[in-house]
């Protein structure tokens, strides 16, 4: 019983895992394939300051926009692994 | 004091220091060695990982080849290429392999496909582009020594040589970290000072990443638009706008250069050091601080030293650039051959213009972008100094990394754990000094002879590494049914196909003339040129592997167990060294 109990909180793990995987790897392409490249011409267009927004997804911001992915990737992983050990305590083990 | 002087004295300071670094960091196990101790700090970590990443090509090269070769907008593919396969290390490969705890790539290769074959091929396929990588690097070596110290470029690969040997096999994986964290500091400096100051001048904000988008100082003029206009007078084609190849072609080549780079193992064994998985994916995190400082800093020198050379060749009245008005720089320069004029019409003038018959700026080398930029800029002679340092530190830092996941494929992979199982503790760690010592006297003679092949190297190890290494360790971390005649026959499909396409264009091991397919157009695959091929061998490598997984016996059941292992949550708290875990 604890041990199906055990295998179920795994799984959800995993699945949390890998959802949060999946959206930042939506973001990652959306800023650079998506934004740099694909949609480039119409978001030139736009202007901040002495860019033109296309141009500068590719050649500044999808840098930084990578940068916080990881970081927001390494928080929010050390949270779920904390849930999981506080549940594998509370759950008695 | 002469610039020659005090760049010997700057160089040869950062030198002491490797030297100093190396002696106090002595390896004294293979765990050392390989993965010194497993215990370097994440963000230590994260600024070694930037050194050993940024190559000779990053410093010299990248922002020369994004406003000339690539014309500003196409050369994004580098910037995000080289930054975005960072985002698929830190989530898809790092924490994993981390936490598979051993030394080297081709060692989780090897049991997660439970064969030698797949071990073997792993460690040919990092061989393969380790090397092809390690030859740019001592090229760069020779090349900034026989630059800036006016030695022979023989006399400089051979100092170059001896550092590395000094401190890589002294220290193995730990002095190399270490001596990696300095040069990262070197490299950094020399890197954004002549940037900062182009920026002050230009724009009067000393942000580079802020200078490339504000207006020129003393005007209302967008420095960008000030470009585009300029260059589209001369011929060229606007710089923020236009494509390379095209949209296909960017998109490929960006997602080689990504795959390539979460798949190149030198890289990867930087994050066996931390301490834990939470520590390799924090460094990840770090690892691209350190490296955006570089990549954001680059294509605001492209632009902006494109526009000082532009403007160069430009005088006030609209005229061009008078062969006796000359300045200084340019005729340095000149001497080097990096640089050449020729007064095609015999007007006394020098036009720059994007039409070959009549551009008379004959030759205008990529490299000349970061390395005559403090003298375009009129910097002082300390700053020049610094970036000879900073081009040495950075073409070090990559052959120690390179050289180390050589050695460590041949004394751990092929001696240890293929044929010499019984091999202990001490004999092994004698035998990666000795590997290392021939890597680098290896890497030094193909330094001094370089193949053929050399000048696209650094471009084709991204695309062997996209293609072999990159499939089999994702499948390897999260595809459960995948076996091994899968991983194998993956890996030897994506890099036949890769090394095809490119050997098709630039003949075989880049002899000219012996393209076997001789007739058929450049690009032929739908536009995408030789170095963007790196995905669709990658795509090759997933699609054989599957199939052939899916018609022959799934994997046995320990494998289950070394992914459940992998997946499992690691304990937040638990910072147990490799080995310990299991």
């Amino acid at each position: 019983m604890a041990e199906g109990k055990n295998v179920e909180r795994q799984q959800r793990f995993a699945a949390r895992v890998r959802s949060l995987m999946l959206r930042l790897l939506v973001v990652w392409f959306v800023v650079s394939f998506g934004f740099g490249i694909l949609l480039v011409e119409p978001l030139n267009e736009i202007r901040l300051g002495g860019y033109k927004l296309g141009f500068w997804f590719a050649q500044q911001g999808s840098i930084f926009i990578f940068i916080a992915l990881i970081f927001a990737f390494s928080s929010v992983m050390t949270r779920l692994e904390r849930d999981y050990v506080d549940g594998e305590k509370e759950s008695g083990k | 004091m002469s610039l020659t002087v005090l760049t010997y004295l700057v160089v040869g300071f950062t030198f002491a220091i490797y030297i100093g670094i190396a002696i106090a960091t002595r390896a004294s196990s293979t765990k050392d060695f390989y993965v010194a101790d497993g215990g370097v700090h994440p963000v230590a970590n994260g600024m070694a990982t930037a050194a050993d990443w940024m190559s000779a090509a990053s410093f010299i090269s990248m922002a020369g080849l994004i406003a000339l070769s690539y014309n500003g907008y196409g050369g994004s593919v580098f910037l995000m290429g080289w930054t975005g396969g960072y985002v698929l290390l830190a989530l898809l490969i790092a924490p994993y392999l981390r936490k598979y705890g051993k030394y080297t790539v081709p060692d989780f290769i090897g049991e997660r496909y439970y064969s030698d074959a797949a071990r073997v091929v792993a460690v040919i396929c990092l061989i393969l582009c380790s090397v092809t990588y390690v030859i740019g690097q001592m090229k760069g070596v020779g090349v900034a020594f026989s630059r800036f110290l006016e030695t022979d470029y023989e006399t400089g690969l051979g100092i170059g040589m001896f550092i590395v040997f000094f401190y890589a096999v002294l220290g193995g994986m730990k002095g190399i970290t270490y001596t990696q964290i300095a040069q990262y500091v070197v490299l950094i400096t020399a890197y954004t000072i002549p940037a900062i100051f182009i920026s002050l001048q230009l724009t009067g904000n000393p942000l580079p990443q802020l200078g490339l988008g504000s207006t020129l100082a003393g005007s209302d003029v967008y420095l960008l638009d000030k470009l585009d206009m300029i260059l589209v007078d001369l011929g060229f084609q606007e710089y923020t706008t236009t494509l390379r190849g095209s949209t296909l072609n960017m998109m490929a080549f960006t997602a080689s250069l990504m795959i390539g780079t979460a798949g190149l193992p030198h890289v990867i064994i930087r994050f066996f050091t931390v301490p834990s998985v939470a520590a390799a994916r924090r460094s990840a995190g770090w690892a691209l601080v350190f490296i955006a400082i570089l990549y954001t800093t680059a294509p605001a020198i492209a632009a902006m030293a494109r526009l000082n050379i532009v403007d160069t060749m430009q005088q006030s009245d609209g005229q061009a650039l008078l062969i006796e008005e000359k300045p200084a720089w340019f005729e340095n320069w000149e001497q080097t051959g990096l640089l050449q004029v020729e007064d095609l019409n015999g007007d006394g003038r020098i036009e720059y213009t994007a039409d070959p018959e009549t551009n008379e700026l004959t030759k205008l080398d990529n490299d000349i972008l970061v390395l005559a930029n403090p003298e375009i800029a009129q910097l002082p002679n300390w700053v020049i100094a610094l970036v000879a340092a900073g081009g040495l530190a950075a073409a070090l830092s990559t052959a120690a990394g390179l050289l180390l996941a050589i050695s460590s494929a041949i004394s751990h992979d092929l001696l240890k754990s293929t044929y010499m199982p019984s091999i202990s503790e001490k004999a092994e760690l004698r035998a990666s000094r000795i590997a290392m010592a021939a890597a680098v006297l290896g890497a030094g003679y193909l330094g001094l002879n370089p193949p053929g092949f050399a000048a696209g190297t650094v471009a084709l190890a991204f695309g062997l590494a996209a293609s072999s290494l990159f499939p089999a360790l994702l499948m390897g971390i999260f595809a459960r049914r995948v076996n091994r005649e899968g991983a194998v026959a993956g890996m030897l499909a994506g890099i036949s196909v890769t090394l095809l396409y490119v050997f098709q264009h630039k003949g075989i091991m880049f002899i000219p003339g012996t393209s076997f397919l001789g007739g058929m157009s450049p690009n032929w695959f739908f536009g995408v040129e030789p170095n963007a091929f790196g995905v669709v061998g990658a795509i090759v490598n997933f699609v054989v592997a599957f199939t052939v997984s899916r018609v022959s016996a799934p994997p046995p059941s320990k494998v289950e167990e070394l992914l459940e292992f992998l997946h499992e949550p690691s304990s937040v708290e638990s910072q147990a060294p490799p080995g310990a875990a299991r």
